[in-house]
């Protein structure tokens, strides 16, 4: 009997922490997508992950795909330090998107480094669309 | 009751026996670690912020002036952004500083000092004096031309225990290659 309630409320623990980290997720596109002008959706996400910038030499020509991958589902490569940057896609790796103070800095830093500013809300909104979906 | 005591006393004697080897380990595994390499990384904020893109490099490896230099710059670091928000910035500042190689006791932070010129404040680890002359006699294509290496910047591709700051021969293995003689 002390086994079962064991069971039942770690799983319902598990459950619960999934749960919040996603509601933080949809929170925070929520927030993005109130400060849009027009409304963002995962195909402008697509979009921007695939456009080409140019930045500064050696990697004049620049996008997400550069350390991210074009497909999501598989592992990245950092082009400066050649580290492995793991999958972003969720079904593949759980642990993408599940922490928002993480989502906020990578957002800021690499829209920085890929488009040479930070990006607007809708793009952000956007792009947590479209790798949510993956 | 006779039982318990027999327990009792011989947890005690054996406690009293066991400690000191527990604690003479412990000083052999320090002296190894003092003698062999630099401090390992120990903060967490620092390994989350800057482990991503690159190995946590021990604060042993530089002076506190380049690790200062190298936080107030993080807008662009070596070409890329990473700046860190306000609370971990002093975080991460403060754990480089005191744990920079001119604070440090441990040999190799001290040889990393001996090499560098007080004038200046390096900003590579790869290009400090004495981490060239410790790879000058390796050739190219272990290093520059090992697609599992790249850089001299890639510590960890060959010193296996690089995050703890070991970077004695007995750990050293070259992708391709295998064990490193010195």
């Amino acid at each position: 009997m002390k086994s079962l309630t064991l069971i039942i409320s770690l799983s319902v623990a598990l459950l619960s922490t999934a749960v919040s980290a996603n509601s933080d997720l949809t929170q925070l596109i929520d927030s993005y997508q109130a400060d849009s002008s027009t409304l963002p959706d995962a195909k402008k996400g697509q979009q921007l992950w695939n456009k080409k910038f140019t930045g500064k030499a050696p990697f004049t020509e620049r996008s997400c795909q550069t350390c991210h991958n074009s497909n999501l589902q598989q592992s990245g490569q950092h082009i400066r330090t050649q580290k492995i940057i793991k999958p972003l896609a969720p079904s593949v790796n759980k642990n993408s998107l599940n922490n928002i103070k993480k989502v906020k800095k990578w957002l800021k830093r690499n829209c920085k480094w890929t488009l040479g500013r930070e990006c607007n809300n809708e793009e952000k909104a956007s792009l947590l669309l479209y790798i949510k979906q993956q | 009751m006779k039982k318990s005591i027999i327990i009792t006393l011989v947890t005690l004697v054996s406690t009293a026996f066991s400690i000191p080897v527990v604690f003479s380990d412990d000083d052999r595994d320090e002296y190894r670690q003092r003698s062999l390499g630099v401090a390992p990384v120990t903060s967490k904020p620092y390994i989350n912020e800057c482990s991503s893109c690159h190995m946590a490099y021990p604060p042993g490896l530089l002076p506190a002036s380049s690790w200062k230099k190298i936080m107030n710059g993080l807008d662009s670091h070596f070409g890329d952004n990473a700046e860190v928000d306000s609370d971990d910035f002093k975080i991460i500042s403060n754990f480089l500083d005191s744990n920079s190689a001119d604070k440090s006791s441990y040999r190799r932070s001290r040889k990393i000092m001996r090499s560098i010129n007080e004038k200046n404040t390096p900003l590579r680890i790869s290009e400090l004096p004495y981490i060239k002359r410790k790879h000058d006699e390796i050739p190219d294509k272990m290093i520059k031309y090992n697609p599992k290496v790249n850089n001299l910047s890639n510590c960890s591709a060959c010193h296996s225990q690089a995050e703890k700051g070991l970077f004695d021969e007995d750990n050293i293995r070259i992708p391709g290659f295998g064990h490193w003689d010195d």
